[in-house]
């Protein structure tokens, strides 16, 4: 239930933010027979700071050892890669190579396998300028050598943030959008754009805006600081020139700029790390493009001779510590979960494992446990067969040979599945988060119109 | 995959160079020509359609080529399934799109209301779609900027401005009760959810928000190369489309390319007319009187010319076409090989980048063939 008025009776639990976090949080909980509802602002899932992600699946073998992050990436990790071989979110476990380009970097990489041991990773190695030249050819020149962390890997952010809210509806989650929550009363009454809500417990999710409404509830331990990521993406012809994800060494002027395969077929280049003030300012600067091309140029030369597909910018959530900032609040029966950074996505079902422990703790009691039905999401991944190649898929229905994105090649059978499916978009580019239909490298000049009218009709 | 099917030349694309292509194939007795179109609609080439289809081509829309199975050898898919189709030629006419925002490194929001002048041709002419109420034309090429203004006009959209990085004469002749800002840059996008307004930068600094809710970026035409790309095919540098001889032979044996796909935009008749041009050639490839030629001489532009097309000295071909990449008033063009003068001509007019510029090819003959490559520059 997207839409329609909002019902009198309290929920057992609500939690705000429809990002990659709080929907895993509301697909753990829609395991227990509990009313539990998924409220966000925006009119579609994962439309804050998780589409922007730069879509890594983590070892955590760089985390600060002992955190919470390094424990819940650690964990989240083992859950998120079962989970996505069941559910269909595409993953290519590439490996990444911290490449040194000077002294200081190359004098780093003992220090940083450590580290990963220390946080129960034992796989990273450094490696000579030889072998790295050897695995990755297309590297630009000077690098010294690299950490070998063939754990690493890359997963569709949209699809598994997609995959949790359709699982979580599908069990008898109450998805609620385009319900922004303006005040908490007291007794959990949530006033929001669509009216009030009630809820017995209480989770906030709610990425960049977390403080406001943790300050809303009468606490003031975190202040969120957006940190702006600019990216480039680049078209599938450049997939030839990369393949690791090719990570920085971080140094003391930051975590620097990478170069990343996407499950897409594409490669991705960036984020810069801007602290910015506005929590909307998601746009890319001409300062910001520059210098990631100059970066980029270094890392892999021939990547700028690609063809652009897409330019976006996302807000990290950060805070003032570098830790993650989950709270629960036992006497008011609400559970903060703030501060979580690009980590997020691969940490997802372990924060939801944990969230609804400290629920547990705090009294709620969620009943038995079941095994949810299993969700299939339809695939983006360019590893794994897609529709326009299936032949027998085709057979069976035309709507599967009929491509409408050419650059993408996305089937008008697979616009069709999309518009009908549980958590249905709200926009063209909703549609695009979950079919790629113009995310290629066209943007719209082929099939934009086509589309647009396919996502006007189902309406 | 189902079994092979075989044709004598498969063409890839029913756009004009395609269609022209397969028409004149068709009537010059090529056997089996089949043209093989992804976009189930023709649009505005149906007459050429008509013609091809008159002259015993088999045209079929819908299909669209996903691959390489071998040499000569596509698979294809469309709502009757996956085919595989051997030929022995395939011309490629895969035409051109405009540069879309995000590869013009626009910055910005991501605002809904940015469009490319095709999309918003298809938007307006065959969905009927609503395109806003205010709009800003992006481009440097005339015709397809006019274009752009013209579909907006029709559609009822006010046309707010046409910005443009290059210095236009007479603008007003251009588009009529137009404002243009020539010597503009675009330097960002403003709005969330719907564009609110473009950011620009004129020549002498000052800055100025134009307020619109669409904005049309035309121009700056890219070859579709994907599928020759993915056929090992060699591309031109300076057109990043595949490198051809005078006879429209690419690096790979069998496979020729046309049109668009050459060099980017080119006028519809004017497509036709080259996409014919090919019909010899392949002909003469087939009857096996003209072996597949090596590498040959590269023939590169060099700064500020931005292309020269063909761009491979072989056999075959009229004349060279030259494109510069900024405006240069009344240039001498030099033709020349390891420092050997080939051709020097002066050119009594200004060469625009919107337009190329024909060079005799009378030179060719003198080139050494075991040489460097040729240079195109001017002086």
């Amino acid at each position: 239930m997207t839409g329609g008025p909002l019902p009198a009776e309290p929920y057992d639990v609500v939690v705000v933010g429809a990002g990659v976090v709080g929907s895993a949080i509301a697909r753990e909980l829609a395991r227990y027979p509990l009313r539990t509802a998924l409220v966000d602002a925006a009119d579609d899932v994962g439309e804050g700071t998780s589409k922007a992600n730069t879509a890594i699946l983590h070892t955590g073998f760089d985390a600060v050892p002992g955190s919470l992050e390094a424990r819940l990436v650690r964990e989240g990790q083992r859950l998120l890669t079962r989970y996505a071989a069941e559910a269909g979110i595409p993953v290519e476990p590439l490996g990444a190579l911290l490449v040194a380009w000077d002294e200081e970097q190359l004098a780093a990489l003992p220090g940083l396998a450590r580290k990963a041991r220390e946080n129960g990773y034992r796989d990273a190695r450094p490696i000579g300028a030889a072998e790295l030249r050897a695995r990755e050819p297309h590297l630009g020149p000077g690098a010294l050598g690299a950490l070998d962390v063939p754990g690493e890997g890359v997963i569709c952010p949209w699809t598994t943030v997609l995959a949790y809210a359709t699982q979580a509806v599908r069990a008898g989650v109450d998805l609620l959008l385009g319900c922004e929550v303006r005040d908490v009363r007291p007794g959990h009454e949530l006033v929001t754009t669509r009216g009030v809500l009630r809820a017995r417990y209480l989770v906030n999710a709610a990425g960049l805006y977390a403080d406001e409404l943790d300050r809303l509830l009468g606490h003031r331990d975190f202040n969120v600081r957006p940190r702006r990521g600019q990216l480039i993406v680049f078209d599938a012809f450049a997939r030839d020139l990369v393949r690791h994800i090719l990570l920085p060494v971080p140094t003391a002027l930051g975590k620097g700029v990478l170069v990343s395969p996407t499950v897409h077929g594409k490669v991705l280049l960036g984020p810069t790390a801007e602290d910015v003030d506005d929590r909307t300012a998601t746009g890319s600067t001409a300062e910001g493009l520059a210098f990631l091309r100059e970066k980029g140029r270094r890392i892999v030369p021939a990547l700028l001779d690609e063809e652009v597909t897409a330019v976006y910018a996302g807000l990290r959530a950060a805070t003032e510590e570098d830790d993650y900032r989950i709270a629960c609040h036992p006497g008011q029966r609400y559970v903060t979960v703030g501060g979580i950074r690009s980590t997020g996505l691969t940490a997802s079902m372990a924060i939801a494992a944990h969230v609804v422990d400290l629920l547990a703790g705090a009294g709620l009691e969620p009943g038995p446990a079941r095994e949810l039905p299993a969700v299939r999401m339809p695939n983006l991944g360019e590893a794994f067969p897609r529709p326009y190649a299936d032949a027998r898929a085709i057979a069976a229905d035309p709507a599967y040979g009929e491509i409408v994105c050419f650059c993408e090649r996305v089937t008008r059978g697979e616009i069709r599945d999309a518009l009908a499916s549980a958590v249905p978009p709200a926009s063209p580019a909703g549609l695009r988060r979950r079919t790629r239909a113009g995310a290629g490298r066209c943007q719209g000049y082929y099939c934009g119109a086509a589309v647009r009218a396919l996502f006007e009709e189902a309406r | 995959m189902t079994p092979v099917r075989t044709v004598d030349v498969l063409v890839v694309g029913a756009g004009p160079a395609g269609l022209g292509a397969a028409a004149r194939l068709a009537a010059l007795g090529a056997g089996t020509v089949e043209v093989l179109e992804r976009e189930r609609d023709l649009g505005a080439v149906r007459r050429w359609a008509v013609a091809a289809r008159r002259a015993g081509a088999v045209l079929r829309t819908g299909v669209t080529v996903t691959g390489w199975a071998g040499p000569l050898t596509l698979d294809t898919t469309s709502p009757a399934g996956r085919e595989r189709v051997a030929a022995r030629a395939v011309v490629l006419a895969t035409g051109a799109r405009e540069r879309p925002r995000a590869a013009r490194l626009v910055p910005g929001t991501r605002p809904a209301g940015v469009l490319t002048g095709g999309e918003l041709r298809r938007a307006v002419r065959r969905h009927r779609q609503d395109v806003g109420t205010r709009a800003v034309v992006v481009g440097t090429e005339p015709d397809a900027a006019r274009r752009a203004v013209r579909t907006l006009r029709r559609a009822g959209v006010e046309v707010a401005a046409l910005v443009t990085r290059e210095r236009w004469r007479a603008p007003g002749a251009l588009t009529g009760r137009l404002p243009v800002l020539d010597g503009t840059a675009v330097t960002g996008l403003l709005g969330r959810g719907r564009l609110s307004g473009v950011r620009v930068r004129r020549g002498d600094g000052r800055e100025a928000t134009l307020a619109c809710d669409t904005v049309v970026f035309t121009g700056e035409w890219v070859p579709e190369h994907e599928l020759a790309r993915s056929g090992g095919v060699a591309l031109a540098p300076g057109t990043r489309g595949p490198a051809v001889d005078g006879a429209f032979r690419t690096s790979v044996a069998g496979v020729f390319a046309v049109g668009a796909l050459l060099h980017g935009g080119a006028s519809t008749v004017g497509a036709v007319v080259r996409g014919r041009a090919v019909a010899a050639p392949v002909l003469a490839y087939l009857s096996g009187r003209a072996p597949w030629p090596g590498a040959g001489v590269p023939v590169v532009a060099d700064a500020p010319l931005r292309w020269v097309v063909p761009n491979r000295l072989g056999a075959g071909g009229g004349r060279f076409l030259v494109r510069a990449a900024r405006p240069l008033v009344r240039p001498v063009v030099v033709v020349s090989q390891d420092g050997v003068l080939l051709l020097r001509r002066r050119v009594w007019r200004a060469l625009v980048p919107s337009r190329s510029l024909p060079l005799p090819a009378g030179w060719a003959a003198r080139v050494d063939p075991g040489g460097g490559p040729v240079r195109v520059r001017v002086w």
